[in-house]
């Protein structure tokens, strides 16, 4: 098990100190593409630190996250015995790196200091037929997690801005206030579209775009907000085994992207790199969607044991 | 809007600013300058603007002189090394969480600039138009590339009660790079940004 341990440790430290190949290259990318001055500067930005962070063994952000642990756990081997080693691996981890210390207490508020905590880290563990363990971390930032929406559909969608004034009244959308823009989701794709340009028009650039965007879409609460932050370990170019899902994410992406807010929020033409769906069998009476966020370090590694 | 401002910042090129900064400092900036930041600045994010608000402390009881000051939204990595603060990494934090409080902090403190990312609301930029402020945004995410510009952890304030991130950090910076967003004629990039996102978001919604 110290084997084990020492493993976590050197994941968490790939994890916090290097972007995944497949980020890299959509960020590679989107400097290329990128016209917006600002835009073009930040991702240039983005690129110089991840390579400083790679080389120097330097965390890429301060914020070293909630490190949020899948697990696929052979036959036979005691999940408590794993949760313990990853614990384990954790206060050592957040010493030796360093990592930033983000368990806080919410009754007394102090920070523990060693990244460990109620329910923290976050840890979901399933059996698997294989031989061999797979430990996938996470190292999910705040600041993009805060952007994450549930909606129950049919919903009402409204956004407001203080500087806009809707112009015109039609069947679809319809000034209540001044400055207020109104839409109905229905349980439907095109609702769930909605509801997703909702959530990121008004995440704008508070969370470090270009984001990579995960989204479930079925009946239990819970199961939705697991699936779609789920749906940011996948590769940025992993597609969709359902055609029909597979063409709505390129969909998204794409009204994501014109919606202009651009890298850190600054205008411009790349919003998100991906788009990401899991579906979930529903309740007749329910219709969740969730949306979760990744800021551009998508922070994701595997160890398998 | 947001074209004439980047117009001006390409003609002028990047501004050195050294703290504390007077008001015509804060004055002379408008939306889209690029700025390095010079001196000593104060970290401050959640907890600090909350405490700052509701206990209102004397400014003699704080252990740094915000007054011209620039406060810094960032939670930061740092490594006691001895006696000495080594920093680790030091990015910016979003800085509408603390939409709530800046204004009265501005107010009270006498603060010149916010260091952030992601840009404030209207309440931040009002009280930046009436006691000369300005937002300096600076790059999301990059820590590693901004630790470089940052030489030394001076001090540290509240550092056991709020913990590392929560604390206030007294950081001397080096051509520390950030761009005006919102300055104090209340103009804001990012009011811009939201502008032009809202008309796509209503076409959006209108067509499939």
């Amino acid at each position: 098990m110290l084997k084990l341990r020492d493993g976590i440790i050197e994941l968490y430290k790939k994890v916090a100190t290097s972007i995944p190949s497949d980020v890299e290259e959509a960020l590679k990318n989107a400097y290329s593409n990128e016209t917006s001055y600002l835009a073009k500067e930040s991702l240039n930005i983005v690129l110089q630190n991840i390579k400083i962070a790679r080389t120097g063994l330097r965390p890429i952000c301060q914020d070293t996250g909630f490190p949020v642990f899948y697990a696929k756990v052979p036959k036979g081997l005691s999940h408590k015995l794993i949760k313990e080693v990853i614990i384990d691996a954790t206060q050592i981890a957040t010493k030796k790196i360093p990592l930033r210390p983000n368990a806080v207490d919410t009754v007394s508020e102090q920070n523990t200091g060693d990244n460990v905590g109620e329910h923290f880290p976050l840890i979901y563990m399933e059996e698997t037929e294989e031989q061999s363990l797979t430990v996938d971390l996470m190292l999910k930032g705040g600041g993009c997690e805060n952007l994450g929406q549930t909606y129950k559909l049919p919903a009402s969608l409204s956004v407001e801005s203080c500087s806009v004034i809707a112009k015109e009244e039609n069947l679809t959308l319809n000034a209540e206030r001044n400055n207020a823009i109104t839409v109905l989701a229905e349980r439907d794709f095109e609702g769930v579209r909605r509801c997703v340009l909702d959530a990121v028009f008004k995440a704008q650039g508070r969370g470090c775009p270009p984001y990579t965007i995960g989204i479930a879409i079925g009946g239990a609460k819970d199961q939705v907000a697991f699936l779609s932050k789920k749906q940011l370990m996948r590769r940025i170019s992993d597609i969709h085994s359902n055609a029909a899902i597979a063409e709505f994410e390129n969909k998204i992406l794409n009204n994501i992207n014109n919606l202009g807010i651009g890298t850190a929020g600054l205008g411009g033409i790349t919003t998100a790199i991906g788009v990401k769906i899991a579906t979930a069998h529903r309740h007749p009476a329910s219709y969740f969607v969730d949306v979760s966020f990744s800021c551009w370090a998508n922070r994701r590694g595997r160890l398998i044991w | 809007m947001v074209s004439e401002s980047r117009v001006r910042s390409q003609e002028s090129g990047v501004r050195r600013l050294n703290t504390p900064l007077s008001k015509e400092d804060a004055l002379s900036l408008i939306v889209g300058d690029m700025v390095l930041i010079n001196g000593l600045i104060v970290t401050g994010r959640d907890k600090v603007h909350k405490f700052l608000i509701h206990e209102m402390p004397d400014k003699k009881d704080i252990p740094f002189d915000l007054e011209g000051g620039i406060i810094y939204h960032c939670g930061p990595i740092i490594k006691k090394v001895d006696d000495a603060y080594k920093l680790i990494a030091a990015g910016p934090t979003t800085s509408m969480r603390v939409e709530m409080y800046e204004a009265g902090v501005i107010k009270a403190y006498g603060i010149r600039g916010i260091i952030g990312k992601g840009g404030m609301g209207e309440k931040t930029l009002q009280a930046m138009k009436e006691y000369g402020c300005v937002y300096l945004h600076t790059a999301s995410g990059a820590a590693a590339y901004l630790t470089d510009r940052i030489t030394a952890v001076t001090d540290g304030w509240k550092v056991e009660e709020f913990g590392m991130p929560e604390a206030m950090w007294l950081l001397k910076v080096e051509d520390f790079p950030a761009i005006v967003t919102m300055d104090a004629y209340g103009n804001s990039l990012h009011r811009d940004v939201e502008k032009i996102s809202i008309e796509k978001l209503r076409q959006m919604w209108q067509n499939e």
